[in-house]
């Protein structure tokens, strides 16, 4: 008598390894890989998902005007049926949790479950920010120690906290530099930025009221010096520059811009974006910048990419100080930890450029934060930063004979790798690539960006990803590129087997449909106000 | 009616006083699909070198720089429902606005067709 099978393999299934033609499901569902409707397609009209009271209220006067007259056509679902919807949804999702985002300049990477768990501690999850001061010291300890690490590890004299995100942080920073400017009743109206800089920095350049003019690139993909010097005047209020830039690579001379731009009269922001990748080894005061937002999510480890919120802090220089947004914790002669608001800050700030934000900033970003940088220690750190650019080396290096590497010769990259489309054949895509990538398990890279590279990929592995993922995913990228050389046409129609095939973004963008335009209500059936809330 | 070209890929069409501008082939080439086109608006004064308008693409927004100074007298008013006339035909049916050049001198630093071809080669 045979063994038991315990694979559950049967005959009637064929050899192993062969794929021969599955039956379509009646559902459209394939096994566990589920179909889903829009909410409004799941035919839920009529019915209500909670009790109302059964007898309407009686309008306000005041608000007869506004009483409903059309029915508003929502669907009508039951708790199980939405919480089905949403989680089936989720299911077609890709996480961090279920894999490597190798997206560039985006730096997503893992979120240890250590900040998890303090951040959900009671005393930090559960407090509103008026509740009184003294019921909240040690929230305020962990804002005061936090700032604290951010100034100590970027050299810098001050940190404001509130920015909620990078963007908003690089606004705080820039109306820093435009009060410094204006104490001294110097009306500047230009701000630098160079092409290898972040895309928002230009656009809060302007949202502060500057004009921006663009700095060009070095071949070697750097900002180029001598055109920034050739630029400098009165005129010019400060730069934004991105470092280490969204090429990958370190702007070896920070200094010698900074120095320049100060001598010019102007002032330094550098967008601290990509700090992951010098964290520990450098600290961005010594090269002379005077502003720069941390996004807390890239290198020290909260949740990103729905997973928010964001927090973005600014460590200001010294010139930059005094002008620094409210509010702020600040200790007392008592030794009590303290929120100095508008009132307090014509004592303690007095030439403060005002609020930015309704309360004092992400208390759960601070406390996951503080945790990945008290779990790490300074060594640790280094570690980080050390880590982030060998993998990114690691993949460069990997696949620089397979893909063009536009400033692979000029050295090592920092925290992430830069490829082009140039050595794809004729009718080969990056977007074939990254859609190819989906296939293969992985959300693509970042591409298109930065501008100036041709069809740019843009790969930041993270010092979360261990060698053996990093192969994994290197074995991918090489594979497609391969199927690319040897011009496989079914790259080109990638991806097979997501949840949708290819769709088309051109139209999408062109015509886009922004909300549902089916049916609605089904003639027969009551709509949503009709049923009164049965 | 005199074509001329720039080192950013904008053409101009000059006839008389006027002249029509667009991005040239080889522009919508490099951007890909065209999604959206942001016209200057009419009675704009621009400068030479100014951007005026901005094209986005599937793959980036670009800025396009007037290659001449003067007054924008008319906006391509088709782009705002078909703007991929800009990928089939960027050099007629295509273009993003007309001109009233200020300074006809203006012309004289632009390239030619067979400059901007040995330029477009050189890229």
């Amino acid at each position: 008598m045979n063994a038991p099978n315990k694979s559950g393999w049967k005959p009637e299934m064929g050899a192993a390894g062969e794929t021969g033609a599955r039956p379509m499901t009646s559902s459209g569902d394939a096994g566990l890989a589920l179909e889903e409707p829009l909410i409004f397609e799941l035919g839920g009209f009529g019915k209500c998902g909670v009790d109302f009271d059964s007898e309407p209220g009686e309008i306000s006067p005041a608000l007869a005007k506004f009483a409903r007259s059309a029915p508003v056509d929502l669907p009508g679902l039951t708790e199980p049926e939405t919480v089905r919807h949403y989680t089936r949804l989720s299911r077609q999702n890709y996480a961090i949790d279920l894999g490597p985002f190798p997206l560039g300049s985006c730096t997503m990477k893992h979120n240890p479950r250590l900040n998890e768990a303090m951040a959900r501690l009671p005393g930090f999850a559960d407090i509103h920010p008026l509740q009184p001061m003294d019921t909240v010291q040690g929230a305020f300890e962990v804002i005061e120690q936090l700032a604290d690490w951010l100034c100590k590890l970027t050299g810098m004299e001050a940190v404001a906290m509130s920015p909620k995100a990078g963007a908003h942080g690089e606004l705080c920073g820039i109306l820093a530099m435009r009060a410094a400017l204006e104490a001294r009743g110097d009306a500047r109206e230009v701000i630098l930025v160079p092409e290898s800089a972040h895309g928002t920095n230009p656009a809060t350049a302007a949202f502060a009221g500057y004009r921006v003019e663009n700095i060009p690139a070095t071949k070697d993909g750097r900002v180029d010096l001598d055109a920034l010097k050739s630029r400098l005047g009165p005129d010019v209020a400060g730069v934004m520059i991105t470092n280490p830039n969204t090429c990958g690579l370190f702007e070896r001379e920070m200094k010698a811009i900074s120095d320049a731009v100060h001598a010019a009269g102007g002032l330094v922001y550098c967008d601290g974006a990509n700090f992951n990748a010098i964290v520990g080894k450098v600290r961005p005061g010594d090269l002379g910048i005077d502003a720069m937002h941390i996004n807390l999510h890239k290198t020290f480890s909260t949740p990103h990419g729905g997973g928010g919120p964001g927090s973005g802090p600014v460590v200001l220089s010294a010139r930059l100080a005094p002008f620094a947004p409210i509010p702020f914790v600040r200790r007392d002669e008592k030794g009590r930890l303290r929120l100095i608001e508008e009132r307090g800050a014509k004592e303690h700030l007095p030439q403060t450029f005002g609020r930015m934000t309704a309360f004092h900033g992400q208390m759960g970003m601070f406390t996951r934060a503080l945790t990945y940088i008290l779990s790490h220690g300074v060594d640790g750190l280094r570690q980080v930063a050390e880590d982030a650019v060998l993998n990114a080396n690691y993949v460069l290096r990997s696949l620089e004979d397979v893909l063009d590497a536009p400033f692979a010769h000029a050295g090592p990259c920092m925290h992430e790798a830069l490829f082009s489309d140039d050595d794809l054949p004729e009718g080969f895509s990056t977007l074939d690539i990254a859609k190819g990538l989906i296939d293969e398990g992985f959300h693509p890279m970042t591409v298109y960006f930065p501008l100036v590279v041709h069809g740019a990929m843009l790969i930041e592995p993270t010092e979360t990803e261990s060698k053996a993922g990093l192969d994994r995913f290197i074995g991918s990228m090489r594979s497609l590129a391969e199927r690319a050389q040897a011009k496989d046409e079914s790259l080109k129609t990638a991806p097979h087997y997501a949840p949708r095939r290819r769709l088309d973004e051109t139209r999408a963008a062109r015509k886009p449909v922004l909300v549902y335009k089916g049916e609605g209500v089904p003639p027969g059936e009551p709509s949503l106000s009709e049923i009164g809330g049965s | 009616m005199t074509t001329y070209f720039t080192k950013d890929h904008e053409w101009i069409s000059v006839d008389g006083p006027m002249g029509t501008v667009g991005i040239t082939d080889y522009a919508q080439e490099q951007l890909g699909d065209i999604t959206f086109v942001e016209l200057p608006g009419e009675g704009d004064k621009v400068g030479k070198g100014d951007s005026v308008s901005v094209v986005d693409s599937v793959k980036a927004a670009s800025d396009v720089y007037t290659p001449v100074s003067g007054e924008v007298r008319e906006a391509n008013a088709a782009l705002n429902d078909e703007p991929e006339l800009v990928n089939t035909k960027p050099e007629s049916d295509g273009w993003l606005f007309k001109v009233l050049l200020s300074d006809a001198s203006e012309l004289d630093g632009l390239m030619d067709e067979a400059a901007y071809k040995a330029y477009v080669d050189s890229l």
